[in-house]
C-alpha cells in the first residue's frame, strides 16, 4: 500500500527532473556545448548522490513545518504539490516545487487541525526572497571575477571555449548534486515520518529509511531528466537566455552555489564552528535562483533587457503557488478521507499534565492561567492553541516549546524497545534498561527524551550543533515510531 | 589532453592563416615595387609567392572550417569566425588578383604617378595590417579589438584621399591617351577597393566583438 501512496512522490520527482534539470544543464545542451545524453547521465547520477548524501538538511526544516503522520496524507500532500506545479506551469507561471509543497503541508495542517510552526514558516518564506537576491549577488561577483580573469590572462577564444565547456559540465554536476540535496526534501520529505523501511546495509554502507526514500526520489528525478527534460532544456538554452556561454556558465555556477548554501549541513557546521551566522537549510526554488542570477548580470550591465514581468511573476508566485497548493491539498484530503475512507492524519492530542506543568515552570514559559486547563484534553494543536491563547500570551518560541511539552504520547516501554535502542547502536546494559525504562508508562515524548538523554550521549542534544541535533531527532523519531507500532 | 592538443592545433592554424593574409600584403607591395622598377624577374618570383600564399591560406581556412563543424566548437560564434575567415581570405584573393592583373594587362603606369601609387599601396597594406591585428585580438584579447579597428578606418580614408587625388591627376594629364588614363584609373580604384574591403570587414568584426562581449 505504501508503494501506491508513494506514487505521488514519484510524480512530483519526475516533474522536478523534467523541469528543474533544465536549469542546471539547459544552457549547455541548448547551446550544443554538451550533448543531451552526457548531460542526462551526469545529472541523474549527481542528483541521486546529492539526494542520498546531503538530502537530510533541507528535509528537516520541512518536517518542522508540519509532520505529516499518515501515509495517505503524505500522498495527498505530494500529489497536491505536483498538481499545483502542473497547473501553474500550464498557466505559464514561474512555479516552484518548494513553494507548492510548503503550501500543501499548510493545507494538511489546516485539515488535521495542527498548528503551523510560524518560526519554521517565517524561515522558509524569508529564504524564498533571499534565494534570488543571493543568486543575483553571487552572479555579480562571479561575473566580475570571470571577466577580470579572461581579460587579464588573455585567454584564446578556443581555449576559452574548452574552459567554458568543462565549466558548464562541472557547474551542471555541482548543480545536479545541489538540486538533489536541496529539492529532494520537496519530493520525499513528507514521506519520511511515515516510511516503513528499516535501515539497510549495502557494501558496508548503511542507508537510513530517509536515505532509501531519497534514493527512490532521486531515481524518479533521473527518470524525469531522461524522459522529458530534453525539450525543456532546448527551450531554456535557446529561448530565455540571451547570454554568452561564459555568462551562462556564471549563471549556472551561481544557481548551484545558492542551492548548495541552502542545503549543506557541512557548511552549516563550519559556520557554527567559527561562530558565524548560519544559513537556514530550506528547499529553495532552482528556477528562481537561475532567474535571480540572470537579473544580477542584467543589472550589472545597466539593467537593459531584464524581463520585469518575470520578476513580478516570481514575486506573485511566492503567494499564489502556496495558496493554490494549500487549497488543492485541503479539498483532496477531504475527499480522500470522506469518500475513500482513508486515514489522512493520526490525531495528536494535547494536554497539560502535572509533569508537563512542572516542566513548563522549570523552563520559564509564562504559565499564569494555564493551571485552569490542567488535565484538560484537546483533540489537536489548533484547539490547544486556542485554549492557551485565551489565557496567556506567548511568543513563537515559547509556544512551540509548550506544544512539545503538552503533546500526548501515552506508551509503555517493554523489553522489545531494548532491541530497537540497540539497533540504533546504543550499548545499553540490561540492568540500566530495567531500572530506567522497562515497564514504565510515559505520557509525553519529552519524558522519554529526558530518560534516554540521561542514559546515552547519542540521545543528548548539543548546543549550537544543528547537524548533530538533527541526527538525535531522527533517532528519537525512529524510536517513537517503533513504540507506537 | 587530446582535446587540448586539438585546440592548440586550431589556434596555430588560425595564426598561420592570418600570417598568410599579412604576408600576402607584403608580397604584394614588393611585387608592385618590382613592377614599377621594371624588374620582371623578381616580379614573377613574387607572383609565384603570392599564388602559393593564397593556396596555403585556402587550405588553412578549409581545415579550420571543417574542424569547427566536426567538433562543434564555439557554437555561438562559429558562424562569425567562418565568415571572418572567408572575408579575410577575400583580401588575400584581391592581393593575388591585383598582382596577376599587372602580369596579364602589363599596364602603362606613368612615371609621375609612381609615388602616388606607392603611397596608395602603402595605405592599403596598413589597412590590411590593422585588420589582421584586430582579428588576432578578436581571438586572444577581445578588449583591444577596437584599438586596432580605428586604424583600419584611418588607413581606408587615407587610401580614398590618395586614390581620388591620383585619379584627378591622371585625367588632368593631357599627354596621356584616354585608354592609358582609364587603365591607370582602373588600377587605382582596384587598389582602393582592397582598403574598402578591409573597412567592411572591420565593421563586421565590430559586430562580432559586441556579440562576444560577455
Amino acid at each position: 500500500m505504501f508503494s501506491v501512496f508513494l506514487s505521488s512522490g514519484f510524480f512530483l520527482g519526475w516533474s522536478l527532473g523534467a523541469n528543474d534539470a533544465s536549469n542546471v544543464f539547459g544552457t549547455a545542451v541548448g547551446s550544443r556545448m554538451i550533448r543531451f545524453r552526457t548531460a542526462a547521465i551526469y545529472c541523474s547520477i549527481f542528483v541521486i548522490l546529492g539526494a542520498v548524501i546531503s538530502g537530510a538538511g533541507a528535509s528537516h526544516t520541512l518536517g518542522k513545518l508540519g509532520a505529516v503522520n499518515a501515509v495517505a496524507g503524505a500522498f495527498i500532500v505530494a500529489f497536491s504539490a505536483a498538481l499545483s506545479v502542473y497547473l501553474m506551469t500550464m498557466a505559464r507561471f514561474p512555479v516552484s516545487t518548494s513553494q507548492a509543497i510548503v503550501g500543501a503541508i499548510i493545507g494538511w495542517n489546516f485539515f488535521s487541525g495542527s498548528v503551523t510552526d510560524m518560526g519554521a514558516l517565517t524561515k522558509i518564506v524569508s529564504t524564498w526572497v533571499l534565494c534570488p537576491l543571493l543568486a543575483a549577488g553571487i552572479a555579480v561577483v562571479f561575473y566580475l571575477a570571470t571577466s577580470f580573469s579572461i581579460n587579464h590572462f588573455r585567454v584564446h577564444m578556443f581555449r576559452l571555449d574548452l574552459i567554458t565547456r568543462y565549466s558548464l559540465l562541472l557547474a551542471g554536476i555541482f548543480g545536479s548534486y545541489a538540486l538533489g540535496a536541496n529539492n529532494i526534501a520537496n519530493v520525499m520529505g513528507v514521506f519520511v515520518p511515515v516510511a516503513p523501511f528499516d535501515t539497510l546495509s549495502i557494501f558496508g554502507m548503511s542507508l537510513s529509511p530517509a536515505q532509501q526514500l531519497f534514493f527512490l526520489g532521486g531515481v524518479a528525478i533521473a527518470v524525469g531528466v531522461f524522459t522529458y527534460s530534453k525539450r525543456v532544456m532546448l527551450t531554456v538554452g535557446s529561448g530565455i537566455f540571451g547570454l554568452t556561454p561564459v555568462a551562462a556558465a556564471v549563471v549556472v555556477w551561481s544557481h548551484s552555489a545558492v542551492l548548495f548554501l541552502f542545503s549543506s549541513q557541512a557548511l552549516e557546521a563550519w559556520l557554527q564552528g567559527h561562530n558565524l551566522p548560519t544559513i537556514p537549510l530550506v528547499p529553495v526554488s532552482s528556477s528562481q535562483a537561475i532567474v535571480g542570477a540572470v537579473i544580477g548580470i542584467g543589472l550589472l550591465k545597466g539593467g537593459r533587457g531584464i524581463k520585469w514581468r518575470t520578476v513580478a511573476g516570481i514575486t506573485s508566485s511566492w503567494v499564489s503557488t502556496p495558496v493554490i497548493a494549500a487549497l488543492v491539498c485541503f479539498v483532496s484530503l477531504f475527499f480522500l478521507q470522506n469518500v475513500f475512507q482513508q486515514q489522512t492524519f493520526k490525531p495528536v492530542e494535547y494536554s497539560i499534565s502535572k509533569a508537563a506543568m512542572d516542566k513548563i515552570k522549570e523552563t520559564g514559559i509564562p504559565h499564569e492561567g494555564l493551571e485552569e486547563i490542567l488535565w484538560e484534553n484537546y483533540p489537536n494543536s489548533r484547539e490547544f492553541a486556542r485554549a492557551v491563547s485565551a489565557r496567556v500570551h506567548l511568543g513563537k518560541d515559547d509556544f512551540s516549546e509548550l506544544l512539545q511539552l503538552a503533546e500526548l504520547f501515552e506508551v509503555g516501554v517493554s523489553a522489545r524497545s531494548l532491541d530497537v535502542l540497540r539497533s540504533e547502536g546504543l550499548a545499553i546494559p540490561d540492568e540500566l534498561f530495567a531500572a530506567k525504562l522497562d515497564g514504565r508508562t510515559f505520557m509525553h515524548k519529552w519524558e522519554i527524551r529526558e530518560v534516554l538523554a540521561e542514559i546515552s550521549e547519542k540521545f543528548r542534544y548539543r548546543d549550537g550543533d544543528d547537524s548533530w541535533n538533527v541526527q538525535v531527532d531522527e533517532r528519537f523519531n525512529r524510536f517513537f515510531s517503533e513504540l507506537e507500532n | 589532453m587530446k582535446i587540448l592538443r586539438n585546440k592548440i592545433g586550431i589556434e596555430k592554424e588560425i595564426e598561420e592563416f592570418l600570417n598568410c593574409v599579412s604576408r600576402s600584403g607584403m608580397i604584394f607591395r614588393q611585387g608592385c615595387d618590382y613592377y614599377l622598377a621594371g624588374n620582371q624577374e623578381d616580379f614573377s618570383r613574387k607572383l609565384k609567392e603570392i599564388s602559393d600564399c593564397e593556396h596555403a591560406g585556402d587550405q588553412l581556412r578549409r581545415s579550420v572550417n571543417e574542424y569547427l563543424y566536426k567538433k562543434t566548437l564555439i557554437p555561438e560564434s562559429r558562424g562569425d569566425v567562418m565568415e571572418l575567415m572567408e572575408n579575410m581570405d577575400s583580401l588575400l584573393d584581391r592581393f593575388k588578383g591585383a598582382l596577376w592583373r599587372f602580369e596579364i594587362e602589363q599596364p602603362y603606369l606613368c612615371e609621375e604617378f609612381h609615388e602616388d601609387f606607392r603611397n596608395l599601396i602603402n595605405s592599403v597594406i596598413e589597412a590590411t595590417e590593422a585588420i589582421v591585428l584586430s582579428c588576432r585580438a578578436f581571438f586572444t584579447d577581445i578588449s583591444t579589438v577596437s584599438a586596432h579597428l580605428h586604424k583600419v578606418s584611418y588607413w581606408e580614408s587615407e587610401s580614398d584621399k590618395i586614390s581620388s587625388k591620383l585619379q584627378s591627376a591622371i585625367f588632368r594629364n593631357k599627354d596621356l591617351r584616354l585608354s592609358h588614363q582609364r587603365q591607370q584609373q582602373d588600377f587605382a580604384r582596384h587598389l582602393d577597393k582592397i582598403a574598402d574591403r578591409a573597412e567592411d570587414i572591420s565593421d563586421r568584426l565590430n559586430i562580432y566583438t559586441i556579440k562576444r562581449s560577455l
